[in-house]
């Protein structure tokens, strides 16, 4: 086939991208939307093996049976529950793929030297993708550890952090220098150098962030793999891949704003300091008043709106099936359900969505936060479950809380508020809670499992 | 010249990605980000090239390593997505529970 072609069949298949892409913005087509994109993916490789250049199919086609038995295999196997580590690894593969592509794209100048002298810009834009390609790998293999506890979840600071990888950043830029002054003495040899500088950045950019703020980081290093898949585009003179990895790093970092602004944080904030809990945040004091699954039950069945809060204890205590049974049965009873989700509730953008989504409630329930907070005042009972640090109220009330100006979920506004919690153990965050003080909450101590199935048996005798 | 045109559709790319991502409801935001992580696996058009290319030994093992990877990451993300997009229901939609 000829370039011109090619090049028509990718203008088709960005079409398909874009349209699958807006197509995801409702839940009523976006299986469709994302079918349309898949279709654009199929039709630029299959475009891209009948083109001249390639002579040779055994490698790829023994790499492209593995790849996708793997890739198959593990979006079949993955529970609901794993998705952040599942999405996480994804983006590994797709940054590893970038910075490989990267590689040998050098490596190709090299070996075709006469014909195709390497540019300046060929052999930046080559070290851009390796340095995005490997700084989203090894950060995804590190968000993938955090993620499925593989390794502490909490943020890990080592002493000079920032000056180390802006050292790492000033070494691989000077590394870069001396590529691109002079190629033919340099380019094997550095190389290995910039690519291990890359991992290592990579690997300094996510062990500081603490569990919490993993919605950022997962968004952020989506970004990052079509950025990546974008700097390679650049290198190997591909207009599909700039144009697809463009549209993936601006919608990972429209995501990550939305995160960021959920949590009150600027980036940096999230990325260069770990979440410290401020001593001087105002005391709290007070009684807790904690209930029994039978009391709870009695408030329940004479409440006719009831909206549930979960958190990412719910993901932990896999209670999101007893959630909806308990839902249902309150609806039967005749009141109204909602399902209330905080944009940062989770361990990734959506998490929770996903999670109810799975056990069967309908997308027309789940409610966002501003939504439930114009109309909190007349909900009866608000039930939190294993959320914490997105309906503490001091986040409201307390100038001195670190939290402070994070929107909440107003939870206290309701007339009465259950919290299911193991303990009174503070959030990620190390800060106190109000809303278990306050007069109006009950707490239902154990496991939320547990207690949910509590209710429910008391409801069905 | 070219370099300026490819500018050009990067600039033009992004603005679209931020147009057409800002009006997705929170509801959808791990579908949609494991959607645009399938989309990202586009780098497997670039390593075809270069693993079926007319090139030296150590840029094929490259490239089809890279094609293993963007593999993985086009057809898990994309399988992933569907699998979750399909659990997402209306009310008075059939179920179907299993």
């Amino acid at each position: 086939m000829s370039p011109e072609l090619i090049g028509a069949v990718y203008i088709l298949s960005a079409i398909l991208f874009v349209y699958g892409l807006k197509l995801l913005s409702s839940p009523a087509t976006a299986v469709r939307g994302n079918q349309l994109s898949s279709l654009g993916m199929l039709v630029a490789v299959v475009v891209t093996l009948g083109s001249r250049e390639i002579i040779d199919f055994r490698w790829i086609a023994v790499a492209a049976v593995l790849g996708t038995i793997v890739g198959a295999v593990a979006a079949q196997r993955v529970a609901m529950t794993g998705m952040p580590e599942m999405v996480a690894l994804f983006n590994g593969s797709g940054g590893i793929a970038s910075l490989l592509v990267g590689w040998a794209a050098l490596d190709m100048g090299g070996a075709t030297d006469a014909e195709l002298p390497q540019t300046t810009f060929t052999i930046v834009t080559i070290l851009i993708s390796i340095l995005i390609g490997g700084v989203t790998f090894s950060g995804s293999i590190i968000a993938w550890g955090k993620l499925s506890e593989t390794m502490p979840s909490r943020a890990i600071s080592l002493p000079g952090q920032q000056f180390i990888s802006l050292l790492l950043l000033v070494a691989m830029i000077g590394c870069g220098a001396m590529m691109v002054a002079q190629p033919e003495t340099w380019n094997s040899t550095l190389i290995y150098v910039v690519i291990v500088l890359s991992l290592i950045l990579g690997v300094m950019a996510v062990i500081p962030i603490g569990g919490a703020d993993m919605p950022v980081v997962i968004s952020l290093l989506n970004s990052y793999s079509g950025l990546a898949a974008c700097a390679a585009g650049l290198a190997i003179n591909n207009t599909i891949l700039i144009v697809a990895g463009s549209l993936v790093g601006a919608a990972g970092i429209i995501l990550t704003n939305i995160m960021c602004k959920a949590m009150n944080r600027s980036l940096s904030h999230v990325l260069f300091s770990g979440f410290t809990a401020a001593k001087t945040a105002t005391k709290v004091e007070g009684e807790v008043k904690p209930i029994v699954p039978d009391d709870a039950y009695l408030i329940l069945e004479a409440a006719s709106s009831v909206v549930m809060v979960p958190g990412y204890g719910m993901a932990v205590a896999q209670a999101q099936h007893v959630v909806r049974e308990l839902g249902e049965l309150l609806e039967e009873n005749g009141a109204e359900v909602s399902y209330a989700i905080h944009p940062v509730a989770g361990r990734m953008p959506g998490h929770m969505n996903v999670l109810l989504a799975e056990a069967n409630v309908p997308y027309d329930q789940l409610v966002e936060m501003d939504d439930i907070n114009r109309r909190i005042e007349n909900v009866d009972v608000a039930i939190v479950i294993g959320a914490n640090d997105v309906v503490n109220p001091a986040a409201r009330e307390d100038e001195n809380s670190p939290i402070y100006g994070m929107p909440i979920i107003n939870v206290d506004q309701a007339r009465t508020v259950f919290v299911l919690k193991r303990s009174m153990a503070s959030g990620f965050s190390g800060v106190e809670n109000p809303l278990f003080f306050k007069q109006n909450t009950r707490m239902l101590f154990g496991d939320a499992k547990q207690s949910l199935s509590s209710v429910i048996a008391a409801f069905k005798s | 010249m070219e370099t300026v045109l490819l500018g050009f559709v990067l600039m033009l790319s992004i603005f679209l990605g931020f147009e057409l991502i800002s009006k997705v409801p929170a509801t959808l935001h791990t579908p949609l980000m494991s959607g645009a992580n399938a989309i990202s696996g586009i780098t497997v058009v670039g390593a075809l090239t270069l693993a079926g290319g007319e090139m030296g030994e150590w840029a094929t093992w490259l490239g089809a390593a890279a094609v293993f990877f963007a593999t993985i990451n086009v057809v898990g993300g994309y399988m992933v997505t569907d699998r979750m997009l399909g659990m997402f229901k209306k009310k008075d939609e059939p179920e179907a529970r299993v």
